[in-house]
Parts: structure tokens; C-alpha cells; sequence
């Protein structure tokens, strides 16, 4: 019985064949396993690891690494406040405090309606325009508290904004098609582009 | 005086809303470069980037041509792409992949090409959800373009391209740990020697690691020749770069200059750059070439953007980006803020960087928080002096990778330069600046 739902297991299944070595997928896969619940379950990782043929332990391991890679359970959305440098002096820690109390929850926490998960985050590159947000690893853009405030009140009533997906989705365009270089096909070209390079150069 | 006449090399397209599709891209030139490339041979293309002296834009500067020189007389194996772009206030990267993900496609063929690569990676940030989405479609219709695959734009070379998506880690930036994280392991940089993945790189094979603004650089380098190239800029900086300006300025964001011909006053205070500082204040400090880098300040105003000129004052270039700390910003709330940030993201493996940024984060904690005591300031320093020998630029290693040397800059120049400011925190029991 598969944690993955069928699509996410294919779509997991063409991943892994684009990589010379297996366990190369294992973090493309981590992402596409989390979509399914915002988080990564031990089943979520046992599967993992029997796609890529590492051990759980090995998944867990390197998921504990990786800022976006959850083994808890996060609300619908993950706010994401910037207060590094460049976000420091436009204001970034006020800002996390005014998220803090508009979501109702701390840095690090979940509201109690599952909705909004609180983190600081370390730059996200995008220092002109300060103090930066992401939510769900979208750009969102709202440097103002009353910016920020309209955005929460339209997620909260429960309104699609096509910018932002569920958490744990990070792309949402698939790749379409597999590898397609015949590796043999390829060493014969490289010996003869190789020979011919020499001849040119000698 | 701003020169402000060189040509757009890797930021001509970005002024489109379509920038990023493959219509605009092909009705702009794209791809020209790689048909051109593909009429050469290797070894031309090789000689076209050793002639524009093409140095890398990750951070370290090192030159692309003899970064593949070195392993041009093998096979190599792979080509992986540098796009996990977390230097604190660094966001150039960012907008290339967003903006024009087919002239870095480009660029990554042209180097494939030239190195006889059939397998790249390029590795993006996890943070960057619309750029991988962007990438991916670009990729997507450049294989159906004929672009990328088999007998590629009806030559005789094939090659297969990957975006691979981080999961969030600062140190995935280094390239050996970028290719421990490729391999799906947690980002470890690797025990050097070998210096370079040249000899021992992706799943133990050759392999060459570029950041992703140096690829963008290489379809207008082979469309308009490497001489072309060179004669922008001074030796070695040649060309032109993206400077990434933050912080206390009118426009921050990201400018294409050429190299050396402008200076920091330029950048941040030109009207068609800049703008100067919003406040009307004056420059206290700021930061020439990402938070790794040690400070400067006004009197380091007229120096040019060139990365012999930086280092020959002290600190680098780096990531090409600039941040302007007015004369409102507290200075140990900086400092604070850049230790803690390396604190995070310490990989944990040597001792001197996991536990020492660490303590650096918690004095500093407490000074900005009116609990230091004057002692702290030498506590500091010789924190960081068991990180980095000498304090000396650029920094004495005790650590697997740079990132450990990196921790002192920002307190070595905070101290050196408003040793005062520290104290007043400790005389008056915390910050006057909040």
C-alpha cells in the first residue's frame, strides 16, 4: 500500500530516472511527498526511501538538514518573515511582530485554526522590496502592515489566490519529458567531436 | 562621474513583462549564441571564454576559463549549476532565473558544449518557487524547441538537463556541499583537498560547478567574441556585473555596470542608480560584497567596483552585492543579526564555526540587550580569532569550508570601527537606537 497517492508516486517514479544515481531524487521526491499533507509522515519517508533504496533512517537524515523539508505538521499556509540584513533596516523584526499578532500565533507555531504557520526566515533574496514575505515560497510582496493584513483577510475567508498554493507545493510545472541522450550515442559523438577538435588544434 | 554607456550583457531582456518566455527569447537573439557555439569547435569556445577572462560571479571570482582548462584534457562528467543564491541582501541570481531562464539554458549548453558535458544540473534555491516553475517551462520548451537533447539545434551533440530544486540551507551555496545535497545527503562541504570537484566532483567523477550569472554571460560572450567582452571592464575584472544594492538607498535593486569603471559613491548615489540615502543621513557603513565580507565605510566611498580593488582595500567583492547602513543604524544590532544568521545556517561539522557562532551570537545578544559588560568586546575578538587566525583578510582557515572564516567580518569591523557604540551599550544598559 502506497503513502503516496498513484500520481505523486509517478510523477516520483520519473524522478528518480532522471538521475545517474537513485538517491539523487531524494530530495525532488521529499517535496512532491510533502504536497500531500504539508508534511513529511514516517510512512511519507519509509516510501521515500524504498524509491530512492536508502534506508528511512538515511531520509530522515537528510530531510533534518533542510529548512523546508517539515516532520511537523504545518497550517494551510507558511508565513515566512525575512529579518536579516537588508530586511533589518526596513523594518523585518516589526513586521514578523505585526504577522505574529494579525495570525495569532508566534514564530515557530501554528494558530489554533491551522491556518497560519509563523517562521523567521534567513534572506530570501529579494532585498528590494523590504521587509520581505513569502507565503507557501511565494513572493507576496506585502512590505506594510495594512498590505499584509488585506492578504490574510482574503486566505482567511477562505478565497483562492492562484499566486499561492497549498503549503508544501514548491513547483507546480512537471517536467515533460525523460532523459532523452542515449549514453552510448553520446560517447561515440564525444570521440568523434574529440578527434576532430585535436585535428584542428594540432 | 557614473559611466553608465556599456551594454546590457545579461540584463537586456529583463524589461519585458514576456521576458521569460520562449517567443521573446527567440525574437531577442536567443539561442543564437549556442548555434554559433555549435559551428565551433570546443576547444574554440574554450578559447572565446579564456579571452574575455570571464571571472566567476558566485563569490570567490575565480576564472571560468581556467576553471575548465583544468579538466578539459579528461572527460568530464558533469557541468551542475550554481543557483542556490542565500548570501544575505544577494539577489542578482534571483532575478536571472526568474527573468531570463532561457539565456541561462543558453549559457549552460554553451559550457556543456564547450567542456563535451552531456549531463548538467542546475540547482535552484527551494526557495525560489516561481523561478523553478520558470525554469522548468523554459526547459520544458526548449526540449521541444530542439534546444536541449538529442542532436541538439540539428548539430551533432546531445545533452540532458535537470533543474533540481534545494530544500533551504545556506551552506548548499559552497559547492561541494551543493553536490553532497545533489547526491541526496544532508549539505556537508567536503574535506579539501581536492580544492576543486574538478578531480573528485559529482558521484566521485570530474566535475565543474559555475554559478548561474557567469552561464548568463556566455551567449552574448560567443555572439559578440571574447575580445568584445574583455574590452569592457579593466583586467582582470572584465565585463560587466550585476550589483545587487539594499539597505538604506532610494532604489535598491539590481544594476548591470561594467566592472571598475564606476564606483560605490556611483551605485549608491547616482539618481539612475541609487538615488542616495532616503534619510538625507550620511553612510555609516556598509557592506561591498555580501555579509561574508568585512565593512566599509565612507572614506571607501570612491573605490571602484572591481575585484582587485576591493580586495586590495580589505574585503571582496564577493556575490556583487552592496548594502548602505545609514547613520540611524545601530551598529551591534547589525553585527548581532549577521553572526546569528551564520549561527543558523553552521553546518555543524567543524567545531571553531558550529560552537563559536554560537557564543559570538549570545554576546552579542546580550551587549545589544544592555547585559554586556566591557569585557565582551575582547571576548568577542578573541572568539573570533580562534576562528580565524589574525584576524587577517583574506582569513586564515581552521575550519572544512569558508563559511566558519566568514563569522568574524562583520564583528572584526563593528568593533574596529564603533568600538564606542559598544561601549555606550554597556555604559547606558542597552540600545539608544530602538
Amino acid at each position: 500500500m502506497s503513502a503516496l497517492t498513484p500520481d505523486r508516486r509517478t510523477r516520483a517514479e520519473h524522478l528518480v530516472a532522471l538521475y545517474p544515481e537513485k538517491r539523487s531524487a531524494l530530495i525532488p521526491i521529499c517535496h512532491i511527498a510533502q504536497e500531500q499533507e504539508g508534511h513529511l509522515t514516517d510512512e511519507l519517508m519509509i516510501e521515500v526511501a524504498e524509491l530512492v533504496g536508502v534506508t528511512p533512517a538515511e531520509v530522515q537524515g537528510t530531510v533534518s538538514f533542510y529548512d523546508m523539508l517539515r516532520i511537523e505538521p504545518v497550517g494551510k499556509y507558511v508565513v515566512s518573515v525575512c529579518t536579516n540584513i537588508a530586511c533589518l533596516l526596513a523594518g523585518g523584526e516589526e513586521m514578523l511582530e505585526h504577522v505574529e499578532k494579525t495570525t495569532g500565533t508566534r514564530r515557530g507555531g501554528t494558530s489554533s485554526d491551522g491556518m497560519f504557520t509563523v517562521e523567521e526566515a534567513e534572506c530570501l533574496a529579494d532585498c528590494d522590496v523590504v521587509p520581505c514575505v513569502q507565503i507557501n515560497n511565494r513572493f507576496v510582496r506585502t512590505t506594510t502592515p495594512e498590505t499584509f493584513d488585506a492578504l490574510a483577510a482574503r486566505l482567511r475567508s477562505g478565497e483562492t489566490v492562484t499566486d499561492i498554493p497549498t503549503s508544501g507545493i514548491v513547483s507546480r510545472v512537471e517536467r515533460s519529458v525523460g532523459l532523452v541522450a542515449d549514453p552510448e550515442v553520446v560517447a561515440q559523438e564525444r570521440s568523434a567531436l574529440r578527434a576532430s577538435d585535436q585535428k584542428a588544434t594540432s | 562621474m557614473s559611466q553608465l554607456t556599456a551594454p546590457k550583457i545579461v540584463t537586456s531582456r529583463i524589461g519585458f513583462d514576456d521576458s521569460f518566455t520562449l517567443d521573446r527569447f527567440l525574437a531577442t537573439g536567443g539561442y543564437e549564441g549556442l548555434r554559433k557555439a555549435l559551428t565551433m569547435s570546443p576547444s574554440e569556445v574554450c578559447a572565446q571564454v579564456d579571452a574575455a577572462s570571464l571571472l566567476g560571479r558566485g563569490g570567490a571570482g575565480f576564472p571560468a576559463g581556467r576553471k575548465w582548462s583544468m579538466l578539459r584534457k579528461n572527460d568530464v562528467s558533469y557541468l551542475v549549476i550554481n543557483g542556490d543564491e542565500s548570501e544575505p541582501a544577494t539577489f542578482k541570481d534571483h532575478l536571472l532565473i526568474e527573468r531570463d531562464p532561457h539565456q541561462l539554458i543558453e549559457g549552460v549548453l554553451i559550457a556543456a558544449y564547450a567542456l563535451q558535458v552531456n549531463q548538467a544540473f542546475i540547482f535552484i534555491r527551494g526557495e525560489f518557487a516561481l523561478g523553478l516553475e520558470r525554469l522548468q517551462s523554459a526547459l520544458n520548451d526548449a526540449y521541444a524547441y530542439g534546444a536541449v537533447g538529442t542532436k541538439i539545434l540539428n548539430s551533432s551533440f546531445s545533452i540532458d538537463l535537470v533543474v533540481h530544486p534545494g530544500a533551504g540551507a545556506y551552506i548548499c551555496g559552497e559547492e561541494t556541499s551543493l553536490l553532497e545535497s545533489l547526491e541526496g545527503k544532508r549539505g556537508f562541504p567536503r574535506i579539501k583537498p581536492p580544492f576543486f570537484p574538478a578531480a573528485i566532483g559529482l558521484y566521485g567523477e570530474p566535475t565543474v560547478v559555475n554559478n548561474v550569472e557567469t552561464m548568463s554571460n556566455l551567449p552574448w560572450i560567443i555572439s559578440n567574441g571574447g575580445d568584445a567582452f574583455a574590452a569592457l571592464g579593466e583586467t582582470p575584472s572584465t565585463g560587466t556585473r550585476l550589483f545587487a544594492l539594499a539597505g538604506h538607498v532610494r532604489n535598491p535593486g539590481v544594476y548591470e555596470l561594467e566592472m571598475v569603471k564606476n564606483t560605490f559613491r556611483d551605485l549608491i548615489f547616482d539618481p539612475a542608480l541609487g538615488g542616495g540615502i532616503p534619510s538625507g543621513g550620511r553612510v555609516k557603513a556598509f557592506i561591498p560584497g555580501g555579509v561574508s565580507a568585512p565593512w566599509f565605510y565612507e572614506e571607501d566611498l570612491d573605490t571602484p567596483l572591481g575585484q582587485g580593488q576591493v580586495a586590495d582595500k580589505g574585503s571582496m567583492l564577493g556575490s556583487g552585492s552592496v548594502v548602505v547602513m545609514d547613520d540611524s543604524t545601530c551598529m551591534v544590532r547589525a553585527a548581532w543579526r549577521i553572526t546569528r544568521f551564520f549561527s543558523r545556517e553552521s553546518c555543524g561539522q567543524c567545531t571553531p564555526c558550529r560552537e563559536g557562532s554560537g557564543w559570538l551570537e549570545r554576546i552579542l545578544y546580550r551587549l545589544e540587550h544592555g547585559e554586556g559588560r566591557v569585557e565582551d568586546l575582547d571576548l568577542l575578538l578573541d572568539l573570533c580569532d580562534n576562528i580565524a587566525p589574525g584576524l587577517s583578510w583574506p582569513p586564515q582557515q581552521t575550519t572544512i569550508c569558508v563559511l566558519g572564516p566568514s563569522i568574524p567580518s562583520s564583528i572584526h569591523s563593528a568593533i574596529s570601527h564603533f568600538r564606542d557604540e559598544f561601549l555606550a551599550h554597556v555604559k547606558e544598559g542597552g540600545c539608544s537606537y530602538a
